[in-house]
C-alpha cells in the first residue's frame, strides 16, 4: 500500500499552514487502516468552502467563482485524457436542465489502484468534491460509481454517505452510491451513463455526449474520483497555492499507482514533472533489473530501460517519447519477464475486453493479437510487421469509443520498444521467459457477460 | 338472408361477376409477390450479391415487391367486399373471423391483410422507431405468409382447382427452400432461433399435406368451411365443375 | 455549411450497401465495415450519400452538418 502512511495519534495541523509547497497534498493524513472518518477529515481540512445556498444569486456567485478559480488552477482531469477540469464544468453549467454529477471511481484499469485507494482511506475529499462540483454546475444529485471488485471502497463509501446524512449534510446535494461491473471499458465515460440508466456497461454512440444529454437524459458532469479531490483542495486554499507544485503546463500534484519489482509497490502522490528516479527511490527502489515501463495504463506506451533514468512524469516531458501518464500508471517490467509473451497476453486480453459491438474493434484486435501470438511463437507469415501495421490502421479510431485505439496504441509501442526480443522470436520462436508466470495483471476475464452479441458476421 | 337471396339469383343467371374473377386474380398474385417478397428479403439479409445484382438492388427490389403485394391485397380485400355474392363486407375484410361466409378462413385473410398492414406501416415509419422495435414486427411476415396461403386455400371455392394448387405448391416451395438457406447459413450464430425456425417450417409443410386432402380438397369442403347454406347449391361455388384450366 | 458521411459503428452490421451508393466516398474493409474519410461532401455526392443513409438497414449511415468543434474532443475521453 502506500508509503506514506500517518498514524494520526497526533493531530494533524491544517495543510493550509504550511509555507512551503509541500506533498503530501491529496493524500494529506491518509490513514494505515481504514478510513478517515467526517470528523477526522473536517479536522484536517476545515468545513467545506461552500454550505448550501443563501439565496440563488449568492449561490450562483460562488459556482461561478469556483469554477473561475479551478480554471486559474489549470488543472486537469485525471482519468487519463487529462481534459481541462474547468471547460467540462463549463459545459455542464451553462445547460438549461438540471445537471447531474458522476463521480467516476469505476477504475477499470488493471494497473491503476489509486481511485479505490482513495476511496477507501480518504471518501471525504472525494465527496466534498462531488459536492463542490455540484453546486458549480447547479446539480441536485451526485452518484458515485466504484467497481464491483473494490469491496473495501464500497464499504468505507457506505459509511461515509451515512455519517454525512447523519450530520445533516448529505441531502443537498443527494448522495448515491452505484456499484458498477468490473470491465475494462465500465468506466469509459458513455458506458457509465448507459450503466447508470438502466442498459449494459457499453460505451454508447456519441454524439449527444454525456454534458449534453447523460443520465436520466439531463447534462452530466463526469469527473474522475482523484479530480474532485483536487477540486476539493483549491476551493480551500486557491489557484496559486495548487501551481505552486508541478509544471506551468501540468500544475499540480497526481496519484500514481508504481507497481512491478520494487520494495513498495503502491499508490504515490508526485508532483507533476517528478523525475520517475525519484519516485522509484521513495518507494524503496527496485528488486531487480527492469527491461522497461509501461506508462499510462494498458492503452499506454512503454519506455525502454535504457531511457528510464532520464523520464519525468508530465506529459509535456513524456511526449518525445511517444508516452504519456494517462491515469497515472507506472508500470515496471523485470528483466525476468518476456515483453514479448506479456505483449501477447495482453493483446488477447484487450481482445477479449472489447464489447464487440463494432465490428472494426472485435476483429481487428482479434486479428493483432492472433498476428502478435504468430510472430511471438516464430511462426508468423512473411510481412507480418507490414500485416500489424495494416490491421493497427483498420483498427484504431474506427469504434464508438476508444478502447481500440489505446490496444493498437499499447500493441505497437510493444512492437517497437522491443524491436529486438520480437525479431529474435520470429526467428527462434518463445524464450524461456515466455513460461513464466505473469507480470502484468489481466483480471475480469469473462467479458462476455459484458453483454456480446456472439460471433458477429 | 332471404332479400339478398332474390338478387343473388338474378345475378346467378348472368353468370359470375367481374369482381368475382378480380378478387381470386388479385389474390393470387398478392400471394405471389408476398412469397417473392418474403425470398428476397431472406435473399437480402444473407447478404448475397453478384457483381449484376448488388446488395443494394435487391434491398430496394424487396422493398418494391413488397410494396406492390400491398396494392395487389387491397384490390384483392375491395374487389372481394363489392363482389356481392358472398356478402362480405369492409369490416369482415379488416376483423377477423366476423364474416358470415366461411368465418374461420376468411378471418385468416383479415389476419395476414393486418399483419401486412403493419409490417408495411412500421417499415415506412422506420426512421422514427428503434431498430429493434422495427425488427420485431417485420419478423411478423413469417406468421403472415403462411396465413394468407392457408387462407387462399380454404376460401377459395376453387381450391381443388390445378391452377391455384399448383400456385401454393409452388409459393410453399420456394419459401421453404429460402428458409432452409437462413437456417444453414445462421445455424450458429443462434442454434436455438433458427432450430424453432427449421421446426416451425416442418410442422407447418406436414399440416399442409395433411390438410389438404381431408380439406379443400375433399368434396365436402365448401359446407365444412362455413359457406352459407342459401350459397351452397349456387352455381358459382359448383364452379369448379367448369374450371377454366 | 457543409455536410460529412459518418457511420455508427456500434449500429452497422456491414451489410454494405453504402459502399454500393457511394462508392467514391465509402469502401468496405476487409471485413466488411465501411471506411470513410472525415473530409466535406463535394455537392453531388450529398444525395446519392442521402440515398446510401436511407438504404443502410440498421441507419447507421448518417449524414451531418458539420459540428462545432467544441465536440470535437469527444472520443478522447476514457473515464474523466
Amino acid at each position: 500500500m502506500s508509503a506514506l502512511n500517518s498514524t494520526l495519534t497526533e493531530p494533524l495541523a491544517p495543510m493550509a499552514q504550511q509555507c512551503v509547497p509541500a506533498l503530501p497534498r491529496v493524500l494529506y493524513g491518509v490513514p494505515s487502516r481504514g478510513a478517515l472518518s467526517l470528523e477526522e477529515h473536517v479536522a484536517i481540512h476545515g468545513t467545506l468552502p461552500s454550505t448550501g445556498g443563501r439565496g440563488r444569486r449568492r449561490a450562483r456567485e460562488r459556482a461561478t467563482m469556483l469554477i473561475e478559480e479551478i480554471e486559474r488552477s489549470g488543472l486537469l482531469g485525471h482519468g487519463g485524457a487529462a481534459f481541462p477540469t474547468a471547460a467540462k464544468m463549463r459545459a455542464v453549467a451553462g445547460a438549461r436542465r438540471r445537471a447531474i454529477v458522476v463521480v467516476n471511481a469505476a477504475e477499470g484499469e488493471p494497473a491503476s489502484r489509486k481511485d479505490r485507494t482513495l476511496l477507501e482511506t480518504l471518501p471525504h475529499l472525494v465527496l466534498d468534491g462531488g459536492v463542490l462540483a455540484a453546486e458549480a454546475v447547479g446539480a441536485d444529485e451526485v452518484i458515485v460509481c466504484i467497481c464491483e471488485s473494490a469491496d473495501l471502497g464500497i464499504e468505507s463509501l457506505t459509511r461515509a454517505v451515512e455519517e454525512r446524512v447523519a450530520a445533516g449534510s448529505g441531502h443537498s446535494p443527494s448522495l448515491h452510491l452505484v456499484v458498477v461491473p468490473a470491465h475494462y471499458v465500465a468506466g469509459q465515460e458513455s458506458a457509465l451513463v448507459n450503466y447508470l440508466n438502466g442498459g449494459p456497461a457499453r460505451p454508447t454512440f456519441t454524439p449527444p455526449m454525456p454534458f449534453e444529454q447523460g443520465v436520466k437524459h439531463r447534462p452530466t458532469l463526469v469527473h474522475n474520483a482523484e479530480t474532485l479531490a483536487h477540486i476539493a483542495l483549491i476551493a480551500r486554499h486557491g489557484a496559486p497555492w495548487f501551481r505552486q507544485l508541478g509544471t506551468p503546463s501540468q500544475p499540480g500534484s497526481t496519484l500514481v499507482t508504481l507497481s512491478g519489482p520494487l520494495t513498495y509497490p503502491g499508490v504515490y502522490e508526485i508532483e507533476h514533472g517528478a523525475s520517475l528516479s525519484s519516485l522509484v527511490q521513495a518507494a524503496g527502489g527496485t528488486t531487480a533489473r527492469l527491461r522497461g515501463a509501461l506508462l499510462g495504463g494498458y492503452a499506454g506506451s512503454w519506455v525502454h530501460s535504457d531511457l528510464l533514468s532520464g523520464i519525468a512524469l508530465s506529459n509535456e516531458h513524456l511526449a518525445p517519447y511517444g508516452a504519456s501518464l494517462g491515469a497515472g500508471v507506472v508500470l515496471l517490467l523485470s528483466e525476468h519477464a518476456c515483453p514479448v509473451a506479456e505483449t501477447v497476453r495482453l493483446a488477447g486480453w484487450l481482445a477479449g475486453q472489447s464489447t464487440r459491438q463494432c465490428g472494426p474493434c472485435a476483429y481487428g484486435l482479434d486479428a493483432l493479437a492472433m498476428t502478435v501470438l504468430e510472430i511471438a511463437g516464430g511462426i508468423a507469415q512473411a510481412r507480418a510487421k507490414q500485416r500489424v501495421e495494416h490491421l493497427a490502421s483498420l483498427t484504431a479510431r474506427r469504434g464508438a469509443c476508444s478502447h481500440p485505439d489505446g490496444a493498437v496504441n499499447l500493441i505497437l509501442s510493444s512492437l517497437e520498444t522491443f524491436e529486438a526480443e520480437f525479431a529474435e522470436h520470429a526467428r527462434h520462436g518463445p524464450c524461456d521467459g515466455c513460461a513464466r508466470p505473469p507480470e502484468m495483471p489481466m483480471p475480469y476475464r469473462a467479458v462476455s457477460q459484458c453483454g456480446s452479441r456472439g460471433t458477429r458476421r | 338472408m332471404g332479400g339478398t337471396l332474390g338478387m343473388n339469383a338474378q345475378l346467378v343467371t348472368a353468370g359470375p361477376s367481374a369482381y368475382w374473377y378480380l378478387t381470386r386474380s388479385t389474390g393470387a398474385v398478392a400471394l405471389l409477390l408476398l412469397t417473392l417478397a418474403i425470398v428476397l428479403g431472406v435473399i437480402d439479409v444473407e447478404r448475397w450479391n453478384t457483381s449484376r445484382w448488388p446488395r443494394f438492388v435487391i434491398d430496394s427490389l424487396h422493398r418494391n415487391v413488397s410494396l406492390l403485394a400491398l396494392v395487389f391485397l387491397v384490390a384483392h380485400v375491395l374487389t372481394s367486399v363489392l363482389d356481392s355474392f358472398a356478402s362480405i363486407s369492409i369490416v369482415d375484410a379488416l376483423v377477423p373471423f366476423v364474416g358470415s361466409y366461411r368465418p374461420f378462413w376468411l378471418g385468416l385473410g383479415a389476419v395476414a391483410f393486418d399483419l401486412v398492414l403493419a409490417v408495411i406501416i412500421t417499415s415506412l415509419l422506420r426512421a422514427r422507431m428503434g431498430f429493434v422495435t422495427w425488427r420485431a414486427v417485420h419478423w411478423l411476415t413469417y406468421a403472415s405468409w403462411p396465413i394468407a396461403l392457408v387462407h387462399g386455400l380454404g376460401t377459395g371455392s376453387d381450391a381443388s382447382g390445378i391452377w391455384l394448387l399448383t400456385l401454393s405448391i409452388l409459393c410453399i416451395a420456394a419459401v421453404l427452400a429460402v428458409i432452409l438457406t437462413r437456417v444453414i447459413v445462421g445455424w450458429r450464430e443462434n442454434v436455438a432461433l433458427h432450430g424453432v425456425a427449421l421446426g416451425s417450417a416442418g410442422a407447418f409443410l406436414l399440416f399442409i399435406v395433411l390438410w389438404l386432402p381431408s380439406g379443400p380438397l375433399s368434396s365436402e369442403w365448401a359446407r365444412r368451411s362455413g359457406t352459407p347454406p342459401t350459397l351452397l347449391s349456387h352455381p358459382q361455388t359448383t364452379a369448379k365443375s367448369h374450371r377454366a384450366r | 455549411m457543409s455536410q460529412r458521411a459518418r457511420v455508427n459503428p456500434i449500429a452497422c452490421e456491414a451489410h454494405g450497401m453504402c459502399a454500393e451508393l457511394l462508392p467514391e466516398r465509402i469502401i468496405l474493409d476487409e471485413w466488411g465495415y465501411p471506411i470513410i474519410d472525415g473530409a466535406p461532401l463535394e455537392i453531388w455526392q450529398v444525395k446519392h450519400a442521402i440515398r446510401a443513409a436511407r438504404a443502410c438497414p440498421t441507419f447507421a449511415l448518417l449524414v451531418e452538418r458539420d459540428r462545432s468543434p467544441a465536440v470535437a474532443h469527444a472520443r478522447s475521453e476514457p473515464s474523466g
